[in-house]
């Protein structure tokens, strides 16, 4: 991780969050998912520094803490834009057309899997089944579920994201 | 009063509309199994109950659940906590049943969960979710701050002198944690790659602790048993089945859902009568009846009685129910190939066949997809089904992968050969 990337350090109402989230567990490490969670939450993503400091008050390592982080794919270890957009590619969303909608915002935000926005609104990362087969294809932007997406939906949901760019 | 209900698990359930607060749940009799059951009944003759009913696991093995609970030492022979762990992890493509019940009927699943725990003198339930279910997670910790605040969970529950504590752990992603004991491990911290079994977790599950993992639809069967009786239940079902189901189907079928019927309704009727039937234009070659894992079931065989025996002789499983239709437009090596990328890209890692096998079978139908694959390829790709099948590695998700391409290879040869002679995808 690049230095530019640093992070400020926990401050006392992020400390006393993640002492709450271990009262929760018999063991602090149980705690260690929704920690990572939260101060992802407020962070956007988990810094080393955030990392190290995180693996301390659950009384771990933070190669401990990280063996965790980076075995799960809604833990980001590396910036992300201001919204995730998580676009099914599971077999009903397939079927009913997923591949062209990434084809779509690709063309629209110049975006392909695993990558940001120039203006840092978006990225797009890989999803498995979002349990919504029903509405396929179907994608989270942020913590929206959207069901039943077309281009048109696209274009809509992208579209204050185009209007800002001069 | 309300009737005797033929449908129990969706009985309360609005689509589209908000769940029941407590106050509602309550006035459709809710909560009455637990205030007749806590302090009043024995909890063995709970689980003796439920393993009369004959309900069986809904996380796709359908493993007798009564049996699975008696399995649990009991509390002289094992002091200490103990668990009930709700696994909600739903992530199977082509299974969105437990959003159903968790966003429809939180109190469903928090009566449930109290009724369980008590047969089971568990003193701690955690309800595994996975992290992108917000709606469910938000419902669920709504519907347990009223439960808690009406002192139906907490120390001395209705004045019975049992105490049960209940809470939502959203997970970070990876299906791998839907399997039981992975589960555990990510529940307590760590990566979420299984633990050999035995011992099963009903022995030494959470910290070590006797811990029984249930599904999420298996856990709201249980206030209605509870309610009404072992009989009533298996009087639900047709064919010989027994109990309700929450079928579902997706892919190019008119209305895509999710349907609560008997157990042992026939695929046609679910997808015909319920689902609709196929949208204009599209002919069905085959259903996966019951997620990803499970082999193909041909058009031909369409009438048969959706239970976990009748999916087996047709050399398929029941799985979690919910159905995936592949569609004459759709190209069947394209299908297996998107289901062989899901699988290797889950593999948690932890065994060499799956980990190296499985991205292998995915780059090896990619290629014959685009027109590049070799006439040897088959050969080795059935090699492959052997090789990561059953017992071949540490956990059922490489042999879960393997159902769909060893049945496709099985019922679609042609079509595979096809690809390799034309050097092209027939559908594209
Ligand atoms: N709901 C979902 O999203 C998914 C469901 N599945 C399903 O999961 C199943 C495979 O899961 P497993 O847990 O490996 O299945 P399994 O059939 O080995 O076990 C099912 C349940 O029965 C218990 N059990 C089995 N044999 C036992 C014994 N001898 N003694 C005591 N308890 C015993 C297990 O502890 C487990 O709780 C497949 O059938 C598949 O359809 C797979 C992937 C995802
Ligand atoms: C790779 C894999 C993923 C699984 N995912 C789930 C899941 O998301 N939900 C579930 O209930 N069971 C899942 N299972 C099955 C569980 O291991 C276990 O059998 C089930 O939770 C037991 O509950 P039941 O007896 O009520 O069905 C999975 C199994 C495997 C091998
Ligand atoms: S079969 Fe795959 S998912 Fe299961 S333990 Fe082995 S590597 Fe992990
Ligand atoms: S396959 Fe996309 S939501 Fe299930």
């Amino acid at each position: 991780m690049s230095i530019v990337e640093r992070q400020p350090p926990l401050d006392a109402t992020e400390r006393a969050a993640i002492a709450e989230l271990i009262a929760h567990y018999p063991t602090a490490r149980a705690a260690a998912i929704d920690s990572l969670k939260y101060v992802q939450q407020r962070r956007r993503y988990v810094s080393d520094g955030t990392l190290h400091e995180v693996a301390h008050l659950l009384g771990m390592s933070a190669a401990e803490l990280d063996e965790v982080a980076t075995f799960y794919n809604l833990i980001y270890r590396k910036p992300v834009g201001e919204k995730v957009i998580l676009l099914c590619d599971s077999i009903s969303c397939w079927i009913t057309g997923r591949d062209q909608l990434a084809a779509h915002i690709h063309q629209r935000l110049g975006i392909r899997q695993g990558e940001t926005t120039a203006d840092g609104r978006f990225t797009l990362l890989p999803i498995v089944c979002l349990g919504d087969c029903d509405h396929a294809p179907v994608m989270m932007v942020g913590d929206t579920l959207h069901g039943n997406v077309d281009t048109a939906a696209l274009d809509a949901i992208f579209q204050p994201a185009e209007s800002d760019t001069p | 009063m309300s009737a005797i209900p033929r449908l129990p698990l969706t009985r309360n359930i609005r689509r589209g509309a908000a769940p029941f607060s407590r106050a509602e749940y309550e006035q459709a009799d809710g909560y009455l199994a637990v205030r007749d059951t806590l302090g009043k009944v024995e909890p063995a003759s709970l689980i003796a109950l439920i393993a009369a009913s004959g309900l069986g696991g809904c996380g796709g093995g359908g493993f007798p659940t009564g049996r699975k609970w008696q399995l649990m030492p009991g509390k002289d022979q094992r002091p200490g906590p103990r668990y009930l762990l709700i696994n909600a992890d739903e992530m199977e493509p082509g299974t969105f049943k437990d959003r159903l019940l968790l966003e429809g009927d939180p109190h469903q699943m928090i009566e449930g969960i109290i009724l369980s725990a008590y047969a089971l003198q568990a003193d701690h339930a955690y309800i595994f979710v996975r992290g992108e279910y917000l709606t469910a997670i938000e419902r669920l910790n709504h519907a347990i701050a009223e439960a808690e605040a009406a002192g139906l969970i907490g120390e001395n529950i209705l004045g019975s002198g049992f105490d049960l504590s209940v809470q939502v752990h959203g997970g970070a992603g990876r299906y791998i944690c839907g399997e039981e004991t992975a589960l555990l491990n990510s529940l307590e911290g760590r990566r979420a790659i299984p633990r050999s079994k035995p011992p099963f977790p009903q022995v030494n599950g959470l910290w070590g602790c006797p811990t029984i993992v249930n599904n999420v639809e298996t856990i709201c069967n249980v206030p209605h048993i509870v309610r009404y009786g072992a009989d009533w239940y298996r009087g639900l079902g047709v064919n010989g089945a027994l109990g309700t189901k929450i079928y579902g189907v997706s892919g190019r079928v008119r209305n895509p859902g999710t349907f609560e019927l008997p157990m042992g309704t026939p695929m046609r009727d679910m997808i015909e009568d319920h689902a609709g039937g196929m949208k204009d234009g599209y002919r069905l070659t085959a259903v996966l009846p019951g997620g990803a894992s499970t082999a193909f079931l041909m058009a031909e065989n369409l009438d048969v009685p959706m239970t976990f025996a009748d999916m087996a002789k047709h050399g398929t499983r029941l799985g979690t129910g919910t159905a995936i239709v592949l569609d004459d437009k759709t190209c069947p090596v394209g299908f297996i190939a998107n289901l062989q990328q899901f699988f290797a890209r889950e593999s948690c890692g932890w065994c060499a066949p799956c980990r190296d096998g499985l991205p292998w079978v995915e780059r090896t139908l990619k290629s014959i997809e685009a027109g590049e694959g070799r006439a040897t390829d088959l050969d080795l790709l059935l090699e492959m089904t052997g090789n990561l099948g059953p017992g071949r590695t540490f956990c059922a998700l490489a042999p879960g992968a393997m159902a769909s391409l060893q049945s496709g290879l099985q019922y679609f040869g042609p079509v595979f050969e096809q690809h390799i002679a034309t050097k092209a995808c027939p559908w594209t």
